[in-house]
């Protein structure tokens, strides 16, 4: 079994704000994450697939491919949005980088080929803060 | 003896939203020259700023300032108005400025300048993402 990664990066506005929620008790949870006239990241994603080489290439799978799935998929739907208002898969979510990454989870699941298996998405926030999810 | 000059940075980081656009043009304009950068909902980016003093160090401390001092005025002037805002909004500074790295990383140099002492040169450095960043002065 290998794994191969691609690593692609998106920038985008959002906030932390449970509607059901109060300002107040909002604030209290999410600090300066709920201002109400948004804040940003430049986020950093990391994909990983797995499986064995294609005998005839040598691939697991064409990486430009993979790319433009992931550019097709996730970063044209993310890149200089917000994520609160401009997305339609994030719409009545909270948008943490944790229902984030599920979310992209689920997209590339749905559009990589049957052959390839998703093994991870891994997605930075900050520098500081990422996310992994498995699928699990 | 020649007074010799060394340089020290401090780093700090903050995150933000922003829109692009100049409001005297239409919005076909706007997104001809700023694309992706004039959504009207905004986006954002992790700012990664270097501020960088040069000067002589003290006899009495070998320092040329206290980082920990350095770093307590980045955060109380710069990083309190800017972390988590939206910069167009929710600050005083790009009303009628577009909050370009280049408009911010002046507007910071303008704000530190006026609490670090003139014996010393500053510069300062935006990085808008880990690809693009700024330096002023030039």
């Amino acid at each position: 079994m290998v794994y191969l990664t691609r690593l692609e990066h998106f920038n985008a506005a959002h906030k932390l704000f449970n509607p059901a929620w109060t300002r107040e008790k909002n604030e209290a949870v999410f600090g300066p994450c709920a201002n109400e006239n948004w804040h940003g990241h430049n986020y950093e994603l990391f994909v990983t697939i797995k499986g064995r080489p294609h005998a005839d290439t040598g691939f697991l799978f064409d990486a430009k491919k993979f790319s433009k799935i992931i550019q097709a998929e996730v970063i044209e739907k993310l890149d200089h949005k917000n994520l609160n208002v401009d997305v339609d898969f994030m719409l009545g979510k909270m948008c943490s980088t944790e229902n984030l990454a599920m979310a992209i989870w689920e997209r590339l699941n749905s559009a990589l080929p049957a052959e390839v298996q998703l093994h991870a998405v891994k997605l930075y926030e900050t520098p500081r803060i990422y996310v992994e999810y498995f699928g699990e | 003896m020649m007074s010799k000059k060394i340089a020290v940075f401090r780093r700090e980081h903050f995150n933000a939203a922003h829109r692009l656009y100049n409001e005297a043009w239409d919005m076909e304009r706007n997104d001809a020259v700023f694309g992706k950068c004039n959504n009207p909902n905004f986006h954002g980016h992790n700012y990664e700023l270097e501020v960088k003093l040069v000067g002589e160090t003290d006899p009495a401390t070998g320092y040329v300032m206290d980082m920990k001092v350095l770093g307590d005025l980045v955060k109380e002037h710069v990083l309190k108005q800017l972390d988590h805002k939206n910069l167009n909004l929710d600050t005083p500074y790009f009303k009628k400025l577009n909050p370009t790295a280049e408009n911010i990383c002046m507007v910071i140099y303008d704000i530190l300048r006026e609490k670090i002492d003139i014996k010393f040169e500053l510069q300062v450095r935006l990085y808008e993402t880990p690809r693009n960043f700024v330096e002023y002065p030039a």
